[in-house]
C-alpha cells in the first residue's frame, strides 16, 4: 500500500483505516445467527439479536454477483462505468466500480473472480481529491 | 371480520407537467373529482388521508382550498407506496369502525430529471459513481440483470414491456403519453444503465388521484352500491431481511410478502385476478413482479410477457393504464391512480381499454427503502 493512499480519507462509512492508514472494509458478524453484514451494526437486522455483533475486516476478494453499466449519472461522474455488486469470500456483499474491464455485457461475466483495490476518489468523480475509495479489478 | 369497505368514488387528473401547480392544488382537483364521482360533498367526509412525498401538511392545505371542515387529517409519506398507504390507512379507519366515509388523496409535483437518493449516508463527498451507482435507473437495471443472471432474460424482453405499456396508454386519455413506441425505438433510445434505456424509465410528471372509501352499510344507505368496488385484500410490508438487500435494493422479497398478505386476506389466488396495475417504475421491474405476484411461475416472466398474456386481450392484462412508463409516475399519486384504473375496469367504464368481464383486480406499488402495498379489489 502506497503512503499516498494511506494519507487519504475514506468516503464510505464502511471503509475503515488501520493505524498506518491502510484502508479496509468494515464488517459485522452476528454471533447469534452467523450472518455477516457490511459496516458497523449494534443489533442484527437478520435475526434481531442485540449486542451480539463482532466487528471484523471483510475479505478483499470475491466474485461478481451482479452489475449494471452506468451511462447517465450525476454531473462530475466519469461515465460509462460498471457498478458491480460483489459477494466477498467469507461473507458480506459490497457495491463498487469494476475497473480494467471493457464496459460491455460481452466482456463481463457473472461469477467472475475479482479483487479490491484502493484508489484516490478523483479517478471516478470530480472533487474526489484527498479521499480514498474501494474499487474492483478482475482477479486472475 | 368487520364490515366490508367499498370504494364509492374515485378519479384522477390527466397526468402532465403543470408549471404553476402545487401539491395542494393538484390534490384539491382530484379530491373534488372523486367526490363528484359519487355525488358527495367534502362535508360528508369524516377523515382525510393525504399522500405526498415532498411537502408537509398537504392534506390540511388541500382542505384550505376545498373546505376547512375540521376533520382529522393525516399526512402520509412512504416513498412510491405513499398513495397506496394513504388508501390503506383510510380503509383501516373505516374497518376500525371510527368513520363511514373517508377520503384518500395522493399528489405530487415532480422536478425534472433523474431521481438520485439524497446523501443520506452522510458521506463527506457525494458517493454516486464512486462506489457503484444508486441512481434509480441503475438500481432497477441491476434488478433486471439479476433476473438475466438467473433465467437468461434479455434486453429485448425487458424492452418489450415498454412497447406493451406504451401501446396500452394509447387507449388511456389520462396518460401523460399516448403514443406507440416500437421495439427499435425503445432499444435505440439513450442507454441510461444497461439494460435500461430512456424509454424504459417511468415518466416524471405532476399528478393527483383520489378515492372515497365508505362502509358497506353506509353505501347501501346512500344508494351508492351500484358502482361500488369492494376492497377484498390489503397488504403492506416493509423489507424483510434478505441477503443483499442493504447493498442492492431488493424489491422482490417485500413484494412477495405484501402480495401473500393480500391474497390470504382476500381468500383468492393469482388465478382469480383478471387484471393488474403493478409498479413498472422501470421496464425490468415488471417482468420480476409477474413472478413476485404469482401471475406466472419462477423464471417465466420473460416468456409470460412474450406470450401476450399481459397485453389487452391476454390472460391477465397488466398496466392497462399505460403504467408508470407511459401514464407517468407522480410518486405520491401513483398508488391511488392505480386504484382508480382497477376500479374503472371493474365498473365496466374503461372504454376502449376495458378488460372485458373483469371482476377482480390487483394494484401493486413498491417504494425503495422499502415499502410495498398490494390491494385486491372486487366488483360488488
Ligand atoms: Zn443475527
Amino acid at each position: 500500500m502506497s503512503a499516498e493512499i494511506q494519507a487519504l480519507k475514506p468516503v464510505m462509512p464502511y471503509l475503515g483505516q488501520a493505524d498506518d492508514g491502510t484502508p479496509y472494509l468494515i464488517g459485522s458478524r452476528c454471533d447469534a445467527c452467523g450472518q455477516t453484514h457490511l459496516g458497523r451494526f449494534e443489533n442484527c437486522p437478520r435475526c434481531t439479536a442485540r449486542g451480539k455483533l463482532t466487528e471484523i475486516h471483510l475479505s478483499e476478494k470475491g466474485v461478481l454477483y451482479n452489475y449494471t453499466i452506468v451511462y447517465r449519472s450525476l454531473p462530475g461522474v466519469t461515465v460509462p462505468f460498471i457498478s458491480a455488486v460483489v459477494d466477498l469470500d467469507g461473507g458480506g456483499t459490497v457495491k463498487g466500480n469494476l475497473l480494467d474491464v471493457d464496459p460491455s455485457p460481452e466482456a463481463i461475466r457473472f461469477g467472475m473472480p475479482v479483487k479490491m483495490v484502493f484508489r484516490e476518489a478523483d479517478t471516478a468523480v470530480a472533487g474526489g481529491e484527498g479521499y480514498v475509495s474501494h474499487f474492483f479489478v478482475p482477479a486472475n | 371480520m368487520s364490515e366490508d369497505v367499498y370504494v364509492i368514488g374515485t378519479d384522477m387528473i390527466r397526468f402532465g407537467r403543470f408549471e404553476d401547480a402545487t401539491p395542494p392544488r393538484l390534490a384539491a382537483k382530484a379530491a373534488l373529482m372523486a367526490l363528484d364521482d359519487c355525488g358527495l360533498s367534502i362535508r360528508d367526509v369524516q377523515a382525510v388521508y393525504s399522500g405526498n412525498c415532498t411537502e408537509t401538511m398537504v392534506g390540511q392545505r388541500t382542505l384550505q382550498l376545498i373546505g376547512q371542515t375540521g376533520v382529522p387529517v393525516v399526512n402520509v409519506t412512504n416513498a412510491c407506496a405513499t398513495g397506496a398507504t394513504a388508501f390503506r390507512e383510510a380503509w383501516i379507519a373505516i374497518k376500525a369502525g371510527l368513520y363511514d366515509i373517508v377520503l384518500a388523496v395522493g399528489s405530487e409535483k415532480m422536478g425534472k430529471g433523474m431521481l438520485v437518493p439524497k446523501n443520506s449516508g452522510g458521506t463527506p463527498i457525494p458517493s454516486e459513481g464512486l462506489a457503484g451507482s444508486n441512481t434509480m435507473p441503475a438500481v432497477f437495471a441491476q434488478m433486471g440483470m439479476e433476473h438475466s443472471r438467473a433465467y437468461g432474460t434479455t434486453f429485448e424482453q425487458f424492452a418489450r414491456v415498454s412497447v406493451k405499456n406504451h401501446h396500452h396508454s394509447t387507449l388511456n386519455p389520462k396518460a401523460m403519453y399516448q403514443k406507440e413506441t416500437p421495439l427499435e425505438e425503445v432499444m435505440g433510445s439513450e442507454m441510461m444503465a444497461y439494460p435500461i434505456t430512456k424509454l424504459m424509465c417511468s415518466v416524471n410528471v405532476d399528478g393527483s388521484a383520489a378515492a372515497v372509501l365508505c362502509s358497506a352499510r353506509k353505501a347501501r344507505e346512500l344508494g351508492l352500491t351500484g358502482r361500488a368496488v369492494r376492497v377484498r385484500g390489503s397488504g403492506l410490508a416493509s423489507d424483510p431481511f434478505s441477503e443483499r438487500n442493504l447493498v442492492q435494493a431488493d424489491v422482490n422479497t417485500v413484494t412477495r410478502l405484501a402480495a401473500r398478505t393480500a391474497y390470504e386476506m382476500a381468500s383468492v389466488g393469482p388465478q382469480d385476478v383478471d387484471l393488474v396495475e403493478l409498479h413498472d417504475c422501470f421496464a425490468t421491474a415488471e417482468i420480476c413482479h409477474y413472478e413476485n405476484l404469482g401471475l406466472c411461475g419462477e423464471g417465466e416472466g420473460g416468456r409470460f410477457l412474450d406470450s401476450g398474456a399481459t397485453t389487452l386481450g391476454g390472460k391477465v392484462p397488466v398496466n392497462m393504464s399505460g403504467g408508470l412508463l407511459s401514464k407517468g409516475h407522480p410518486l405520491g399519486a401513483t398508488g391511488i391512480a392505480n386504484i382508480y384504473e382497477i376500479v374503472t375496469h371493474l365498473r365496466g367504464e374503461a372504454g376502449a381499454r376495458q378488460v372485458e368481464g373483469a371482476r377482480i383486480g390487483m394494484t401493486h406499488v413498491v417504494g425503495l427503502g422499502s415499502a410495498c402495498a398490494v390491494h385486491i379489489l372486487e366488483k360488488v
